[in-house]
């Protein structure tokens, strides 16, 4: 069952799910065992990129996953992939957890980033690395090196743009900017569609 | 403000990259731009397939967990009324007259759902906007409203508006809960505070109607106030408080 890169729409070999996720939203549980196998592991891996800590992640990917089952009936599917809206889902709440935790610990957290400034590059480096799709990692390749550390540190690492442009000493308007142009070169260069 | 400030945070946005205060208001301004929307949604699909690409192998015993899980999670129905005027005035009367279990759970239900139009931001109201500020701040609201130490202390703002603090003195957290709050010009945000004796603290940022996780530690607070702030708030009070509530002990 581990494939689950493959279930992403178009282009990418498989159909995506949304037939399941109505019989999902009709609260048939053989369908959400469809849908978990598809999607747990890109969601729980996610978790795991942002948060790091294991017990955490596996606590907010049950919350994701629960709330897949829960709001099956809210998912629209001429606005994206299953698959985009359960990772979309995920990525928000593991930032959303990043964030709380920093709000609350907001002077340790400056101290670490002081701290940790000097390993950015490499961070973003070994996030690269480490990423399992081909396409992905290639892709990556061709983005400019501020816009593929702009990139890395928001998505894996859950920075917002004020904490990005800060971690590489960068302008907010830039980096904002990057943000945007580096998604799209990756958007080209993935052939995503939506 | 020339197209490219408005257009310049979809990629910010499809990343959760936004602080709230400015997701918000990208917000409103995607509801009037198709084209943004449309560019949203093709970065959000891209930034998906950077999480697809960091897949990993979940704990053992998560599928049987989640898969039992759900046998006990009721689901939602698909469409939902959206009322401005209405989602917070019975959040406060709930935190007066139901247990407050029903509340987090009401709380909680609420938020997982606006979590849920974040990106499918076409169907984005007020409503949606105040709750989906964070989904797992939902459940950490939750936890706080759950408490067994939760004290409850109400207040009158101004124009009819009320607020609702919880505070759980053992979690060392506080949820703010407002009703009817009057809609500002923009530039003007409400801000929280917690008053540390004579000193002000600054506890989040509330832009419209719904239930708030304060931000920071309760620690030694003993009230908190609520003032109108430039957007993006201030490190201290530039007006003064539209209410001050001394928090439950």
């Amino acid at each position: 069952m581990r494939d689950p890169v493959r279930l992403d729409g178009p282009g990418r070999g498989g159909p995506d799910l949304p037939e399941v996720m109505a019989r999902v939203a009709d609260g048939d549980q053989d369908a959400f065992t469809t849908v978990y196998d598809a999607v747990s592991g890109p969601v729980f891996g996610l978790v795991l990129k942002v948060l790091r800590d294991p017990a955490q992640s596996e606590e907010v990917a049950q919350e994701v996953l629960v709330e897949v089952w829960r709001t099956a009936a809210r998912y629209r599917p001429e606005l994206g992939s299953v698959t985009t809206w359960v990772m979309t889902m995920a990525h928000r709440r593991a930032v959303d957890r990043v964030r709380s935790e920093q709000a609350a610990a907001e002077r340790e957290r400056r101290t670490a980033r002081r701290s940790h400034t000097p390993a950015y590059d490499q961070v973003s480096e070994e996030v690269t690395v480490r990423l399992e799709s081909e396409q992905v990692r290639r892709c990556l390749r061709t983005l400019t090196e501020l816009q593929r550390q702009a990139v890395t540190l928001a998505y894996y690492r859950g920075y917002t743009y004020r904490e990005v442009a800060a971690a590489l000493s960068a302008p907010l308007g830039t980096v904002k900017t990057r943000l945007r142009d580096g998604l799209i070169r990756l958007r080209d260069c993935m052939g995503v569609s939506a | 403000m020339s197209d490219e400030h408005l257009h310049a945070p979809t990629g910010a946005y499809a990343l959760d990259a936004l602080p709230d205060d400015e997701r918000a208001a990208f917000e409103r301004h995607l509801r009037d731009c198709p084209a943004c929307a449309q560019e949203v949604r093709e970065l959000t699909a891209t930034a998906a397939r950077l999480g697809l690409a960091a897949a990993g192998a979940p704990p053992a015993g998560m599928r049987e967990r989640v898969l039992a899980g759900i046998g006990t999670v009721r689901q939602l129905p698909p469409e939902v009324p959206a009322d401005p005027a209405i989602p917070g005035a019975p959040q406060v009367r709930a935190a007066r007259r139901l247990p407050r279990l029903a509340l987090a759970a009401c709380l909680a239900a609420a938020a997982a759902f606006g979590g849920i139009a974040v990106w499918q931001h076409q169907v984005a109201d007020r409503a949606e906007e105040r709750a989906d500020r964070s989904v797992a701040e939902a459940a950490e609201l939750a936890r706080v409203l759950a408490a067994p130490d939760a004290r409850t202390a109400s207040g009158e703002l101004k124009d009819g508006a009320r607020a609702t603090v919880v505070v759980s003195r053992s979690r060392n957290q506080a949820v703010f809960v407002a009703s009817g709050l009057p809609e500002l010009p923009s530039g003007k945000t409400y801000q929280l505070w917690f008053a540390d004796g004579g000193t002000m603290r600054p506890a989040g940022l509330v832009g419209a109607d719904g239930a708030l996780l304060m931000r920071g530690e309760v620690g030694a607070a003993t009230g908190m106030g609520v003032t109108v702030e430039p957007a993006g708030g201030s490190d201290r009070p530039t007006s003064p408080p539209l209410a001050v509530m001394a928090l439950p002990a």
